[in-house]
């Protein structure tokens, strides 16, 4: 087995505070998916998610059109996150690379329990930010303190006070 | 090896980027972010706003973080429940109304009628008579075995088998158990190991660093520290497999009450612990009080040191005992005539706790009076206090077992034991000699 991954705070931060628009490849149609819990979370939250998935392609997830491939996806992609198993997301990565300028994706997110070390190498060749095994919306949420309501282990040790909006 | 090698608070754990005891007084608990309040609040509050049909949708569906009902969450309770995974450097943690809550809980979503757990004979009297009488009615068989005989423990596994649960250190017998080992025999059978660590807290003992997949608190003990809040913790280390075998279908297979969902496909290693908001919190209703919350993150900020004042007084006082003429033996696991010694420097390395017992020469009669005689220590059943206790657990808080159980569990007819507190260690001892001056002079009158 590999070793645990790690990545800083400082990154996970700065990569969520960059990007604001992310195909999804691999979301669900289904309410009850866990790619719908993300999707739908990560949307409140201000980022537009487009949905890729060849076999819901032409439906539509959330006010969002689902496209069958990236190549589909119309305009700029800031991120994609792959909602794919291990297996899959080798495929999923080649196509985001070669698709990185036409799209101006800037990093390749896999999902928690996804890991591919040979295609994080081909992304970090490529020139852009890769993560894998890590959760978009768990990563947004332990950073931004919403993650502590459930009881969990942030790991944040902090006393500056955190900016809010007040609406 | 340097000092800070010796400093359990830089050893814990490895992916910790703070010691002890900066975690300790700011693990959970941020600046509320609003008004700027540096102490955490007391939300004494039992219902939250949601800003739309569609935002309470997304939290009754468990896509989205934030509170409902403070029967399953409370950001004060949410503050110590980050506090307490962090110092165990667990995953997450629930907290409940009391230790024996805590217990019910961590077992409901591994149990079906019908399934079995094993446990040590020696545990806390109240434990004993938990699992062997009170979750028989769900259903729930226990087990209890000799945990120190890894051929019992095997011998008691079975395919009806859910888990192992063990105390690190053992109320009230200093006994010590060996984590490491009982892992090692619980995973190769699939199965979590649950260990109760009230008595030693995370400051003396992690017991996730031994392999250990939950831990259980009483935080009405050491935590609050100062026998103000009932309070109990179930950690969850985020490193058990609970999918594997289909052997835990609790949590994962399809959630009828959340419309197919499975807990562990949809929430990976923070599966458990929403588990036991979502569910456990949610229908079995043991809430902890936010008032209870505040006053055991309090207790938690001064909990290094409290921990070492407690392990010095009491080893102190052992010492005192054990050579006293009036006393038949000590269980101390920090003695060196305990048989627990070597268990206790590799699980237990600054300290062996605050809590152990002892026996007095003329049994019962004397340590009945014993008890009766002490002035500044109080007779009463709690640990874990600021103030020294002393306490006849065979005819208060074990009353329930057996003779057999009561020998096992270390609290035969002759035990007193002892919780010691904080006070000036000469003063407590001053107060165990007189008492047991006063005992021998009544005794031997009685008998003239």
């Amino acid at each position: 087995m590999s070793e645990p991954l790690t990545y800083s705070d400082a990154l996970l931060r700065g990569i969520l505070a960059r990007v604001s628009t992310i195909a999804m490849v691999g979301a669900s149609p289904r309410w009850n998916r866990p790619s719908y819990f993300a999707m739908k979370y990560l949307r409140e939250k201000g980022f537009r998610l487009i949905p890729v998935n060849p076999r819901a392609a032409g439906q539509t997830i959330l006010g969002e059109a689902c496209h069958g491939d990236l190549a589909a996806v119309p305009g700029p992609i800031d991120m994609v996150d792959v909602f794919r198993e291990s297996e899959a997301a080798g495929a999923v990565v080649d196509e985001a690379i070669r698709l990185k300028d036409e799209k101006a994706i800037q990093v390749i997110w896999m999902q928690l329990g996804v890991r591919d070390d040979a295609a994080a190498a081909r992304v970090a060749a490529a020139g852009l930010e890769v993560v894998m095994d890590r959760c978009p919306k768990i990563e947004y949420g332990r950073l931004h303190n919403e993650l502590s309501w459930g009881g969990f282990n942030s790991r944040i040790i902090s006393s500056r006070r955190r900016k809010v909006r007040i609406a | 090896m340097s000092a800070r090698d010796n400093d359990p608070g830089k050893a814990a754990g490895a992916a910790a980027t703070h010691g002890f005891e900066t975690r300790m007084i700011h693990a959970g608990t941020q600046p509320e972010p609003i008004t700027g309040a540096r102490q955490t609040p007391i939300y004494q509050n039992t219902a939250y706003v949601f800003y739309d049909t569609d935002h309470a949708a997304s939290l009754f569906n468990l896509q989205t973080f934030g509170f409902i009902y403070s029967r399953l969450t409370n950001p004060t309770v949410a503050a110590l429940e980050e506090r307490i995974a962090n110092l165990e450097d667990g995953r997450g943690a629930t907290c409940c109304a009391s230790g024996h809550a805590a217990q019910v809980l961590a077992f409901f979503p591994l149990m079906a009628p019908g399934d079995e757990f094993i446990a040590s004979n020696r545990l806390y009297g109240g434990s004993i008579t938990q699992f062997g009488k009170t979750f028989k009615k769900f259903g729930w068989h226990c087990r209890f075995v000799d945990v120190d005989d890894p051929a019992a423990v095997r011998a008691a596994l079975g395919p009806k088998c859910k888990a192992i649960f063990v105390e690190s250190l053992a109320n009230p017998g200093g006994v010590v158990s060996d984590l490491e080992a009982l892992a090692a025999i619980a995973h190769e059978a699939g199965l979590p190991l649950i260990v109760d660590n009230t008595m030693a807290t995370p400051y003396l003992c992690r017991p996730f660093e031994w392999g250990a997949d939950l831990v259980v608190h009483s935080t009405t003990k050491f935590l609050s520290g100062n026998g103000t809040s009932m309070g109990g913790c179930v950690v969850d280390s985020g490193r058990f497999d609970w999918a594997a075998g289909d052997r835990f279908p609790g949590l994962s297979a399809p959630e009828p009450a959340y419309h197919g969902l499975r807990f562990t496909e949809t929430f990976g290693d923070m599966a458990y612990t929403t588990h036991a908001h979502a569910v456990g919190l949610r229908d079995l209703g043991a809430t902890m009080a936010p008032m209870n919350a505040f006053q055991t993150l309090l207790g938690i900020e001064t909990l290094s040191l409290r921990m070492e004042r407690h392990c010095a007084n009491a080893l102190a006082v052992a010492r005192f005992l054990e050579s006293h003429p009036l006393v038949a033996w000590v269980s101390h696991a920090g003695l060196d005539s305990s048989p627990y010694r070597a268990l206790a420097a590799k699980y237990l390395p600054a300290g062996a706790g605050s809590v152990f017992t002892f026996g007095v020469t003329g049994g019962y009669e004397m340590g009945v009076k014993v008890v009766e005689g002490c002035e500044l220590l109080s007779h009463l059943a709690n640990l874990g206090d600021a103030r020294s206790l002393i306490l006849h657990p065979a005819s208060t808080t074990h009353r329930q077992l057996s003779e057999d159980q009561l020998a096992a569990a270390g609290a035969g007819p002759d035990v007193i034991r002892l919780s010691i507190g904080l006070e000036t260690v000469a003063d407590i001892i001053a107060d165990l000699d007189h008492a047991l001056a006063r005992a021998h002079e009544a005794t031997r009158d009685a008998a003239e």
